[in-house]
């Protein structure tokens, strides 16, 4: 079984929804599709689920076109961002609608209801109304609705997005040991989000896109560790990995007049000239011996501490491993850890990253 | 100072449901009148002010041969007519809605508002343009002064309003919702009956209120494309008046024509205010 899209383009009124996509997904794998906002996510959902038809390209399940299967007929489960239910049915007839849909025996249904609200923890609210449930308990119920079906492809959109941060990090660990187990069971998962936090916990492989187009397919790790574009690093690193352009010459990494680096051991191989390089916010370190910055804003995020610095035309966000307060336009000194850098050609493309040879 | 606000609150209420219920109050003393009590200046409490008779309301029920207007004719033919011309706009106006709301329609410069707008235009013009045209037609069908004819009108001019009613609210009830039907094996009809029709029972119930009311307490068509055959309740009571107005008939007839609008909209009311109903779609 296996899933494959080939140059699937969209395009609406001038703009590209979905920009030549091509993939292959595999049965017992979750495919997390990160991206922005407007970045053809759930439109590339829609159109594996039959909603949405492409203007080119196709989609091929299992060797057969998929594009002349109906919806209805496609065998795929989805639950959406927002916590989309039937209003009119409680808990139980929710969960069980897909399968009465297909005109299957009661005591099987029965059965398979039950161990799907087994499963998403929702035991004793068979006979409740939709309405009477909290945002969460719904989702869960969206989620037991699109298990029950053992569907070949179970496609999630963003579906932790409208949930408080609390309940957000119990679901996700929830959907993990489900996905794990239901994995197993030969379905293909693809998972879209904006938080690339969480794309990293789901594992799997990673499908980062932008302006309807996959700009990099890969496991966690290999993003994490050579990601293969500037836009790649900004949108997959919360906060966005921080970009300066800059030279290199006579052995040293210059950003501008003040901050001139070190050449780290990485970078030994590259010619001189012009790049873009990436740090990441952890790989800033508040140090008496770094470069002076002012502060332009200090975000307390739980025990962390985002720090916007700015020198002339360059700011960088560094990560604070303590809660501490700083006055806007307070001087402090900065250090980078060359270590971490990335260097990133003109065109944007990977040239060196420190994690290069480690593997 | 709250129960001052509180106070002056009910006040208020109390001020503005004398002024609502004074009208119905005052039809009410008046249906029991004779005609020296209505001439004779104002008066209000039955027994003390005048003596009650019960021959307003009589006239009501008597054949014409009697000197009376039997009412009860058109009254059930006011029913039949309203509930019909209501059920089938509702049901047309629904569909229509649906297909307006989910799909784009596209013929030359036409496009979905344009559609919308030309279902409610129907209601902007005044009816008197209508009504030649709706005349001539009926007639050369041959169904001029008959139930049939009259309910075919009202659907014409109830249908707008079921429409607007719907298209507003089916484009309030999220798209995901057809398309998780779709997704969970209903095919696009299944999908409007199995889900979408029953989640929309409330805005139905809406529109079904606001087309009876129209259509009930219409005068205009129900005068001019019927005659003798067939009359209904809004003609029966203006055919009332003669010579000297019966103002305690008249007042009697006016309250019997109100009542079945005031058990619908308290249905109605009961049926919205469930609350599982009308914030079932969010």
């Amino acid at each position: 079984m296996s899933l494959r899209a080939s140059h699937l383009t969209l395009n609406r009124e001038n703009e590209f929804y979905l920009n030549d996509v091509s993939f292959e997904m595999l049965p017992g794998k979750i495919y997390t599709i990160i991206g922005r906002t407007l970045s053809g996510k759930t439109t590339l959902l829609k159109t594996i689920a039959g909603l949405i038809t492409q203007d080119s390209g196709e989609l091929l399940f299992n060797g057969g076109n998929f594009d002349v299967i109906p919806v209805w007929k496609r065998q795929v489960a989805m639950v959406y961002q927002q916590f989309i239910n039937y209003p009119h049915l409680n808990v139980y007839e929710n969960v069980a609608f897909p399968l009465k849909q297909r005109k299957i025996l009661a005591t099987e249904i029965d059965k398979r209801v039950k161990q799907a609200l087994d499963q998403v923890g929702l035991i004793g609210f068979e006979k409740r109304k939709i309405q009477a449930l909290s945002g969460g308990q719904q989702q869960r119920v969206a989620l037991a609705r699109s298990l029950v079906k053992e569907a070949n492809i179970l496609l999630l959109d963003e579906p932790l997005v409208n949930l408080d941060y609390k309940l957000r990090e119990q679901l996700r660990e929830e959907f993990k040991k489900i996905f794990s187990s239901k994995a197993s069971e030969n379905a293909i998962l693809i998972y879209s989000t904006t938080d690339p936090v969480e794309a990293m916990q789901l594992g799997g492989e990673i499908l980062v896109m932008d302006e309807g187009r996959i700009l990099q397919q890969a496991s966690a790790k290999e993003i994490y560790e050579n990601p293969k574009t500037t836009k790649v690093a900004e949108i997959t690193n919360d906060p966005a990995m921080n970009l300066f352009s800059g030279n290199i010459a006579e052995g040293k990494v210059l950003l501008n007049s003040t901050i001139q680096l070190n050449l780290p051991t990485h970078f030994l191989e590259l010619p001189d000239g012009a790049y873009t390089f990436g740090l990441r916010a952890s790989g800033i370190t508040l140090n008496k011996s770094g470069f002076p910055f002012q502060v332009e804003l200090a975000e307390i995020s739980g025990s962390e501490t985002f720090l916007h610095l700015g020198q002339e035309e360059i700011h960088v966000v560094g990560l604070l491993d303590a809660v501490k307060n700083f006055d806007i336009g307070e001087t402090v000194s900065a250090s980078f850890d060359i270590e971490k850098l990335f260097a990133f050609g003109s065109d944007g493309n990977l040239m060196s990253s420190p994690y290069c040879g480690l593997n | 100072m709250r129960t001052f606000y509180v106070t002056l609150k009910y006040i208020a209420v109390t001020l503005w449901s004398m002024f609502v219920i004074a009208p119905f109050l005052w039809a009410l003393s008046t249906s029991f009148k004779d005609f020296n009590s209505v001439t004779s200046g104002a008066t209000y409490i039955p027994w003390v002010d005048f003596e009650p008779t019960l021959e307003g309301w009589r006239v009501l029920l008597r054949s014409p041969a009697q000197g009376g207007v039997n009412i009860v004719e058109p009254y059930l033919n006011s029913i039949f007519v309203t509930c019909f011309a209501s059920l089938i706009s509702i049901a047309l106006g629904t569909l229509a809605a649906y297909a307006l709301s989910r799909f784009t329609f596209k013929a030359g410069f036409i496009r979905n508002d344009d559609i919308t707008f030309f279902f409610i235009s129907q209601r902007i013009m005044p009816p008197v343009v209508l009504a030649i045209p709706f005349f001539i037609m009926l007639g050369k069908l041959g169904l001029l002064d008959t139930l049939f004819g009259l309910v075919m009108v009202y659907v014409v001019l109830l249908m707008p309003i079921a429409v607007w009613i719907m298209v507003d609210f089916f484009n309030k009830v999220p798209i995901e919702i057809d398309e998780t039907a779709l997704i969970d094996g209903c095919n696009p009809y299944q999908a409007f009956y199995k889900v979408v029709l029953p989640n929309s029972i409330p805005g139905m119930v809406v529109a079904g209120l606001f087309c009876m009311i129209f259509g009930w307490t219409d005068f205009f068509f129900a005068f001019i494309l019927t005659f003798t055959e067939v009359q209904l309740l809004p003609v029966a009571i203006v055919s009332l008046n003669s010579s000297i107005t019966p103002w305690w008939s008249l007042s009697a007839a006016a309250l019997v024509s109100v009542a079945p609008l005031i058990v619908v909209a308290f249905i109605v009311e009961r049926y919205l205010s469930k609350g599982n109903l009308s914030g079932a779609l969010k």
